[in-house]
């Protein structure tokens, strides 16, 4: 007897779905898992559009890029400025037609196309149990003795390990070879991701890792440890800004468009801070949770545009390779 | 290998099948994606320094493994001792962690601040760093060492014990039973664990990148990471694959040269009794080489159960869901290898070490290639997301046919040579002889197989990352979620409660094909 039941329920379930318009959503995998953002943005997405948000996850440009104009998004989220080059070449994206200059970040936004959702910095982020005197600036990291040892991300398979590559450059240019190389001794390691070099950091192997001046955050605030701070630099910290866009070819361009305007909407970007653990692109300082006014932030904000990052990439990673390489 | 003249029969055209579907997979993925790039870029100079290193570590990888898993297994195979059969399970346990937990486990052993250090400091010795080639060796041994060990062990086991008693009635030492029993019995079995560890090492990446201590420590599978992901240079990624699936071919065809095929002759399944390893000494030699083999595989495990005891029981509900399905893909992943791996070999045999090499191969190709040029496949006739966990179930069970095929094998052509003219006398052919000659006979190397099959499924995150919705995460899956959303404790939890899952998936088949027999 439980069968049919099942069945006229599953029968319902179909026309419950097929009456209501669905948005498809292409994020990188930890904005959609359980501890993302994702589940959080679905709720208060579908209770304003009376339409079914579905997530899809994985290796978000490659697989754009392998489904070309047939790609089943309507809208992208979690892209980053490393990619929005060879994003805008796919000719894929369509306008975002929010408005820029609301936009709070540390440096103006002129994109037309990806729509910042938030920011943070690259940063060393140390354990003031166990590092008393971290250095005040990069050349004092450069210059800091060789038992000092961080953990860092290669740039070849790391978006944050791109970002530190860029931001060495951005602080030493023509001497960013040099810099790798005074800063090789005290490299203990370099991992495949970011949260490898964060277990090790945490783990207590290394004294430093390479993070975002955000990360304290989330100790600060979920586990109430105010041991863990970033190291700042008065040379400046690169940006790390993250991205959504509209898909050209989206089959519900009027979703497609609420969502763009809800991604900077007062709602989504309060739940940011504690829900990505990152800055908010649109939201007044006054307005971020307590625990944000803890947090180191640097006075200086270093950026490539992606013209820039696309004409040093090659070269400061082969850089990067021969000084670590000796 | 054709020794008798044979109709081609219902066995040969499965093990063609199984075959056929291996190869579109591996090499049928790798086309996909060449088809789609189109163009091909050369080599620069961060290429071959990658392949120069990989070859570098992975061979000496498998050369270590091998040599200390020799005497290892020598002393497991003659000694018995309350626990033993849990200490071989055990043992296992390394070969079947996840990457990232494995080198956290390690690390708290031979890192800055691990229990090796801390003792070297107590006794005033300078601290040792595991960073660079010797991390890498390190870890890989970890991993190795115990499937070394397993087959080696595997080869000793299918001595009879009539040949021990041969050997005790006339007379033999340890040094002659070695000599006249062990070392044909290494022959046949060495070669192919090496080709194996090989190839394994091949496609290491993380753990090459992680303990290797920067980029001189650069795999082939990291380069064609970096043209997948950043470059989007697919042409670039499917020449390096070549290279790989190329210098792993190579070894494995010269190992199917070097190896001689066993044969130690029918035996009446009684019980194995060593005479000839009774003398002290050759107790205290056989108990160093256990204590250090299980200090060695089983302290960074401790670490890892240590870490994530505390968080067990306070682990998110959808850690428990995420388990379940992975159980799944795992059980399912083993029941594909089998029906993959049962043909093979019976092909094998038959019709020659073609098919032994298509198998081996499987594990030399990248899990980004075979995920990307599956994507491409199945597009245009099928959702690859709706796939995802059947998908991952049949590439894990393809990545572990390699392992299989090495116990499968040695005691499938012991088989075959024992009973196989007596069952072609009856007449004894197709499924009856499956059913009644091969599965009965091959019990110890089926539950062994698939239990290992099942294992590296449960921790392996393979190409469910690539394509999948959130809802179809795995618990490796989840375990890397719950790291990259700095949930770190909670991960530690996770990573317990994977081990313990792989294990017990491991001991449950395993056991299974030990059912009624010693040792």
């Amino acid at each position: 007897m439980k069968y049919p039941i099942f069945a006229a329920g599953a029968l319902f379930a179909t026309m419950a779905v097929a009456e209501t318009p669905v948005l498809t959503v292409y994020a990188p995998d930890y904005f959609a898992s359980e501890w993302g953002p994702g589940p959080k943005m679905e709720e208060l997405f579908e209770a304003e559009c009376g339409c079914d948000l579905q997530f899809r996850t994985g290796d978000l440009m490659p697989r754009l890029l392998l489904e070309g104009d047939k790609t089943d998004a309507d809208v992208v989220i979690g892209l980053n400025t490393d990619v929005t080059k060879k994003a805008r070449e796919s000719g894929l994206f369509a306008p975002h037609g929010q408005d820029n200059a609301s936009l709070t970040l540390p440096i103006s936004w002129s994109d037309e196309v990806f729509l910042p959702f938030n920011y943070s910095h690259v940063a060393f982020i140390y354990d003031t149990t166990r590092v008393e005197n971290p250095p005040a600036s990069f050349d004092e990291l450069l210059n800091a003795p060789d038992d000092l040892k961080i953990v860092i991300q290669d740039p070849r398979s790391s978006i944050s390990g791109q970002a530190l590559m860029l931001w060495v450059k951005a602080v030493y240019g023509d001497k960013s070879g040099e810099a790798w190389a005074k800063l090789s001794p005290k490299i203990l390691t370099v991992t495949k991701g970011w949260s490898e070099s964060y277990g090790l950091f945490t783990d207590g192997e290394a004294d430093m890792v390479l993070s975002y001046t955000t990360s304290p955050a989330y100790h600060i605030i979920a586990e109430g440890d105010e041991t863990k701070k970033a190291a700042i630099f008065p040379e400046g910290h690169y940006l790390f800004v993250e991205l959504a866009g509209k898909i050209s070819g989206t089959d519900q361009p009027e979703l497609a468009d609420q969502f763009m305007a809800f991604v900077v909407s007062e709602a989504f970007q309060n739940m940011i801070p504690t829900g990505n653990w990152s800055l908010p692109a649109k939201l007044a300082d006054d307005k971020l949770p307590e625990g944000f006014a803890k947090l180191n932030m640097p006075e200086t904000v270093l950026f490539f545009d992606e013209e820039q990052a696309a004409a040093l990439r090659d070269a400061a990673v082969e850089e990067w390779r021969a000084a670590l390489s000796q | 290998m054709a020794r008798r003249a044979q109709p081609i029969s219902v066995g040969l055209w499965v093990g063609a099948a199984a075959a056929a579907l291996i190869l579109m997979l591996t090499l049928g993925t790798l086309g996909a994606v060449m088809h789609r790039a189109g163009s091909f870029s050369g080599f620069g100079p961060a290429d071959w320094a990658a392949i120069r290193f990989t070859l570098l570590q992975a061979s000496l990888s498998a050369l270590i493994s091998v040599a200390l898993a020799i005497p290892v297994a020598r002393a497991l195979a003659r000694r018995q001792f309350p626990g033993r059969g849990l200490l071989i399970t055990l043992l296992g346990a390394p070969f079947i962690l996840p990457v990232i937990v494995a080198i956290l486990g390690l690390l708290a052993v031979f890192g800055r601040n691990g229990l090796l250090n801390i003792a070297l400091s107590w006794a005033g010795i300078e601290p040792v760093s595991i960073y660079g080639l010797q991390g890498v060796l390190v870890a890989h041994v970890f991993f190795n060492l115990p499937l070394a060990t397993r087959l080696i062990l595997q080869g000793w086991l299918s001595i009879p014990s009539e040949r021990f008693r041969l050997a005790a009635s006339l007379n033999f030492r340890a040094d002659d039973v070695n000599r006249l029993l062990g070392r044909p019995m290494l022959r046949a079995v060495v070669p192919g664990a090496l080709v194996v560890i090989f190839v394994i090492c091949m496609t290491s990446f993380a753990v090459a990148l992680t303990l290797g201590g920067g980029p001189r420590s650069t795999t082939v599978e990291l380069a064609i990471y970096q043209a997948f992901r950043f470059d989007f240079d697919l042409g670039h990624a499917a020449l390096l694959s070549v290279v790989q699936f190329g210098l792993s071919a190579l070894a494995a065809v010269l190992a199917a040269w070097i190896a001689v095929p066993g044969f130690s002759g029918a035996g009446l399944d009684r019980p194995v009794l060593r005479w000839d390893a009774r003398r002290g000494w050759l107790r205290a030699l056989d108990a160093l080489w256990i204590g250090l083999a299980a200090l060695f595989l089983l302290l960074p495990l401790g670490m890892v159960v240590g870490q994530g005891v505390a968080s067990l029981f306070s682990l998110p509900p959808q850690v428990f869901g995420a388990a379940l399905r992975s159980v799944l893909v795992a059980v399912g992943s083993a029941c594909l290898m089998l029906a993959l791996a049962l043909p093979l070999s019976v092909a094998a045999v038959r019709a020659g070490r073609l098919f032994e090499v298509i198998g081996t191969l499987a594990i030399a190709a990248s899990p980004l290639v075979i995920g990307t040029g599956l994507f491409i496949l199945l597009r245009p006739v099928a959702d690859p997301v709706a796939l995802a966990l059947p998908v991952t179930a049949l590439v894990n069970a393809v990545m572990s046919l390699p392992f299989a095929l090495r116990a499968l094998l040695p005691a499938l052509r012991e088989v075959e040579a024992t009973y196989g003219h007596l069952a072609d006398s009856l007449g004894m052919r197709g499924w009856a002889r499956l059913r009644l000659l091969l599965v009965p006979r091959l019990r110890r190397p089926i539950g062994f197989s698939m239990g290992l099959a099942a294992a590296l499924s449960m921790g392996d995150l393979g190409v469910i990352a690539l394509f999948a919705d959130p809802s179809q995460a795995t618990l490796p899956l989840q375990l890397y979620r719950l790291m990259g959303s700095y949930r770190l404790d909670q991960a530690a939890g996770a990573a317990l409660l994977l081990l313990g899952l792989s294990l017990a998936l491991f001991w449950l088949f395993d056991r299974g094909g030990r059912v009624n027999a010693d040792a």
